[in-house]
């Protein structure tokens, strides 16, 4: 049993090493910032310590409408100019009460002004055509829950990391995708995926963590099924 | 020393055959994995809304199930609900539990909606149990001034 100690003690050395690794990648001036929208107290509080230990900056809400709000898109309040914190990234659940992670993703997408702001979706169901729908209404990625340090890391590498040039691209093939008709990305290095009448289960893994050019995602997006 | 050696044995073998006999899955990892000297009580606090969360879970639940008229979608909704906290916690029994609720709800079928309601509430007593007594050996190794080994 003096192995486990050894091995927990090592562990927390080599995870405090990683933190620091972490911290001086994004040591840019400025801090990503992540607005996470989810109504479930448990996953707001695991998604936002996420955030939090990859030197993100959080703002969790409970809904797409104080979501909305958040942002100065509501339309009962005036936006008027809401200078708040920029935000880098929307992370938010797919089912919600009341306004759903889908319907959030596309009045976002619906905004000239907030448009740009990549949008992920989570959720704990596994399902092609929700991924696809999601994708296609201009979401950056789909994560299954239960939510992972990894999956973040992930995300916050491919999109503010060393993958930044990448994602300029993936934004030009995504805006040239949506202009042709549905064709292969040049980016993806494998097959289209076949419709989405096959399994939903096949490789839930993969769609758990991609990674910036071979993202499964991306080939959920050229399936020409609609 | 020999104190929180043992202690710290006690832990391991506890937390070994929580994963073993499936009341906890990879997700709890995860969560532990998130707590450091930043954030010390992180685990506790997730655990703890988990708690407080299910228990109103399963009081709506009582609830709806009971009514006259069962409105089956919002009965799917509270258990859809509790499969999420559940599966983010690592409560793998309890998720599972719900995941079987749920097909009697899409099935309209109040008999197994009722016995998988008190299967679902039986688990969750369960788990609540272990992850107290769990999360207690953990703190006796703290105050006895041990570390807790980290399981992958």
């Amino acid at each position: 049993m003096a192995k486990n100690v050894v091995f927990s003690r090592l562990r927390r050395l080599e995870k405090n090493e990683r933190l620091e690794d972490d911290l001086s990648s994004s040591c840019d001036s400025h801090e990503v910032h992540v607005l996470a929208v989810d109504d479930s107290f448990v996953d707001r509080k695991v998604i936002e310590r996420l955030l939090k230990i990859t030197s993100c900056k959080v703002t969790a809400v409970d809904s797409g409408r104080r979501a909305l709000q958040f942002l100065g898109l509501d339309e009962e309040e005036s936006s008027v100019g809401f200078d708040g914190l920029k935000v880098d990234l929307i992370i938010t659940d797919y089912c919600m009460p009341g306004m759903t992670g889908y319907e959030l993703l596309k009045k976002i997408k619906g905004s000239s002004t907030f448009r740009e702001i990549p949008v992920v979706i989570m959720s704990s169901e596994n399902v092609l055509t929700r991924i696809d729908r999601c994708l296609e209404e201009g979401a950056e990625d789909f994560i299954v829950k239960p939510v992972k340090l990894s999956d973040v890391k992930r995300l916050k590498n491919y999109m503010f990391g060393e993958g930044r040039e990448k994602s300029q691209d993936r934004g030009f093939n995504k805006r040239k995708l949506q202009e042709t008709s549905p064709s292969p990305s040049p980016t993806s290095s494998t097959s289209p995926e076949p419709s989405s009448d096959s399994s939903s289960t096949s490789s839930p893994s993969k769609l758990r963590s991609p990674t910036s050019l071979n993202s499964p995602t991306r080939r959920f997006k050229t399936s020409n099924h609609k | 020393m020999e104190i929180v050696g043992q202690l710290q044995k006690q832990y391991v073998d506890f937390i070994n055959s929580l994963f073993r006999e499936g009341y906890l899955d990879d997700q709890y990892v995860q969560l532990q994995k998130l707590q450091d000297d930043s954030n010390p009580e992180f685990v506790v606090e997730v655990v703890s809304i988990f708690f407080e969360d299910s228990e109103k879970l399963l009081n709506d639940l009582a609830s709806s199930i009971q009514q006259q008229v069962v409105d089956f979608k919002k009965v799917d909704g509270y258990v859809h609900q509790f499969k999420g906290s559940s599966s983010s916690v690592g409560a793998q029994r309890v998720k599972n539990a719900c995941v079987a609720f749920r097909n009697f709800c899409e099935e309209k079928n109040l008999d197994g909606c009722s016995r998988f309601l008190n299967l679902v509430k039986q688990e969750f007593y369960l788990v609540k149990n272990k992850l107290e007594t769990l999360l207690r050996l953990e703190q006796q190794i703290l105050q006895a001034g041990g570390t807790v080994p980290l399981i992958e």
